[in-house]
């Protein structure tokens, strides 16, 4: 008995020795460029900083104060909930509708599943550019539908009460290929046998939708909504390109603002803050959802 | 069979229209771009952006091609093919002992990777950078690989983690009997069992690193050292009013991708998947 008890001890220990070989090069660089930064993101909001110079003043909580009391910081806050809440309002069921079709249609589908996917291998880059110059005011598509029935020029981008929503359908565009995906590893996820047994007990397809895959999916639902909330929430590469925020902050995002007090007003103390407000904001709204989506369910 | 055919009505018919309708939506966006890049400058604002192109005029394409954009095309392809080899390499070691073996700090430690996921990388940037200029990396794409690597990792230790999880032991147990030690069963035995994991990561953090575009934006600044996604950005300071030429780069710099998708599809719609059951 104590012969094995100490042998197990030295594989335990060994194993212990091993894991740590394996383990600390991924743990290095995790540390090093997502935990470091991260605290130090909390650390220079408490500076007066260029970002360059040596001059770097330590102002307290200052930057936090003005955080607190800028308007533009909180309409980016709001036009980033509005994203928030658009996003999922478009992006989810369209996104399951197609994942329900192609999941129905089988191999069949997969053309349109190509298709459909597109968008999703696209860099923001390249959609932010795409979409700048087909909504141009002058040589833009929805200009020269407008002049086709006599109507003017039109300026979505431009315009500050059309600007944002544009900008969602742009984001709800580039995103319902991923939720469709998302839903359709869902639908693969499911027991094969219960679409039989419902065929079996006279069920009808939508009887079955909404009655048993529905409810069944409910898990990919709730994630689908977690992932579309963090990423809304933090939004930045598509806006950035078509509008930069503008015209006159319409379409402000937390971290389009971010970046434009950082490499425009080279603030780089009061960007910290806000990237550390975007960070407690976006980590408080992700744990309540998480914590009633869950809760609802006993 | 008749209940499929009851079911069939109202729903068929929405689901039918929402398919055509998403069908043109997808491609539309598509039509428009490969068309501007077959017209001329001034054709475009002439005839407008429904007229169909006059010829098949590619002089934008051979402007593009002879224009330098192929040295953002080749440090795109360095950034993804250094990011992908540490990635492999840091992912496969770290998602072995997270799924085998059994030690105190497992959990914690395996939370923590995952608990990184959700990590908005802005609030991240502001530091790199800064990190980048001490260290003298700032403006080369040698910058970007420390974050791309980073920001995969967790994603991808993930899913290795769940396919190691579904490999049987037995393999292992005879190795181990054989004498094998812990490094030499990870190095002989389970690697080569875990390459088809591999390959979905291959594709799904490529497609992430090729388009990624804040921290190319925020690490680099010369041209010379620009990644593709930016490309579009500094031809469009070149030839701010020429639509067709920068659509044209904007198709080149896509064109890898669908490519790569229509190849490996199947890898990386597993790869979202198995990001997908994470719940």
């Amino acid at each position: 008995m104590k012969k094995e008890s100490s042998m197990s001890l030295r594989r335990r220990k060994e194993t212990a020795v091993a894991a740590a070989v394996f383990l600390v090069p991924a743990l290095l660089v995790i540390a090093v460029f997502v935990i470091y930064p991260i605290l130090q993101s909390f650390i220079t909001s408490g500076y007066e900083w260029n970002g360059y110079s040596s001059n770097k003043s330590f102002i307290g909580l200052a930057n936090w104060a003005e955080l607190l009391k800028d308007k533009v910081f909180w309409n980016a806050f709001k036009n980033n909930l509005l994203v928030m809440v658009l996003s999922i309002v478009i992006q989810m069921p369209i996104g399951l509708a197609l994942a329900t079709f192609l999941d129905k249609v089988g191999r069949k589908g997969n053309v349109c599943k190509v298709i459909w996917f597109i968008p999703m291998l696209m860099s923001s880059v390249a959609i932010g550019y795409l979409f700048r110059y087909a909504l141009d005011a002058n040589t833009g598509f929805v200009t020269a539908i407008s002049k086709f029935f006599g109507g003017g020029t039109v300026d979505l981008l431009g315009n500050t009460g059309t600007v944002l929503i544009t900008c969602i359908f742009i984001i709800a565009w580039q995103f319902i290929p991923f939720y469709m995906v998302y839903y359709l590893a869902g639908y693969s996820g499911l027991p094969s046998d219960v679409h039989e047994a419902a065929m079996v007990d006279g069920a009808t397809e939508s009887q079955y939708f909404w009655q048993i895959s529905l409810p069944l999916l409910k898990p990919t639902i709730k994630s689908a909504v977690v992932l579309s909330i963090v990423g809304s929430l933090k939004y930045f590469d598509l806006v950035y390109v078509l509008t930069n925020g503008g015209p006159s902050h319409a379409s402000e995002l937390m971290a389009t603002y971010m970046y434009s007090n950082a490499f425009s007003s080279y603030r780089m103390g009061y960007a910290s803050a806000i990237a550390s407000g975007m960070f407690l904001l976006i980590s408080v709204i992700a744990i309540v959802t998480m914590r009633v989506l869950n809760g609802k369910e006993d | 069979m008749t209940g499929k055919k009851k079911g069939l009505k109202l729903s068929s018919i929405v689901i039918g229209v929402l398919v055509v309708f998403w069908f043109l939506v997808c491609m539309i966006p598509f039509f428009f771009l490969i068309m501007c890049t077959l017209k001329e400058q001034f054709e475009l604002m002439n005839n407008g952006v429904f007229s169909m192109p006059e010829g098949l005029y590619l002089q934008n394409y051979i402007d593009v091609f002879t224009g330098g954009i192929w040295k953002y095309f080749f440090n795109s392809v360095i950034v993804m093919a250094v990011s992908l080899v540490l990635l492999l390499a840091l992912s496969a070691l770290a998602a072995y002992p997270l799924s085998r073996w059994t030690f105190r700090l497992n959990k914690p430690i395996y939370s923590l990777i995952v608990a990184c996921m959700s990590v908005p990388i802005h609030v991240t940037l502001l530091p790199i950078f800064m990190m980048s200029v001490r260290t003298g990396m700032y403006d080369s794409i040698w910058a970007l690989i420390g974050p791309y690597v980073a920001f995969n990792l967790p994603i991808s230790v993930f899913i290795l983690t769940t396919f190691m999880a579904t490999i049987p032991r037995d393999l292992e147990e005879a190795a181990k009997i054989d004498g094998c030690s812990l490094y030499g069963i990870f190095w002989r035995v389970m690697l080569p069992l875990v390459k088809p994991g591999l390959a979905t990561l291959v594709i799904y953090d490529g497609v992430n690193i090729w388009n990624e575009f804040s921290f190319a934006l925020t690490l680099t600044q010369t041209a010379g050292n620009r990644t593709l996604p930016l490309a579009v950005q500094e031809f469009q300071g070149q030839y701010s009013m020429n639509i067709p030429m920068i659509m044209t780069v904007l198709c080149i710099s896509i064109l890898p991708m669908v490519i790569v998708f229509i190849f490996g599809q199947e890898k990386l719609i597993k790869g979202m998947m198995a990001g997908a059951v994470k719940g």
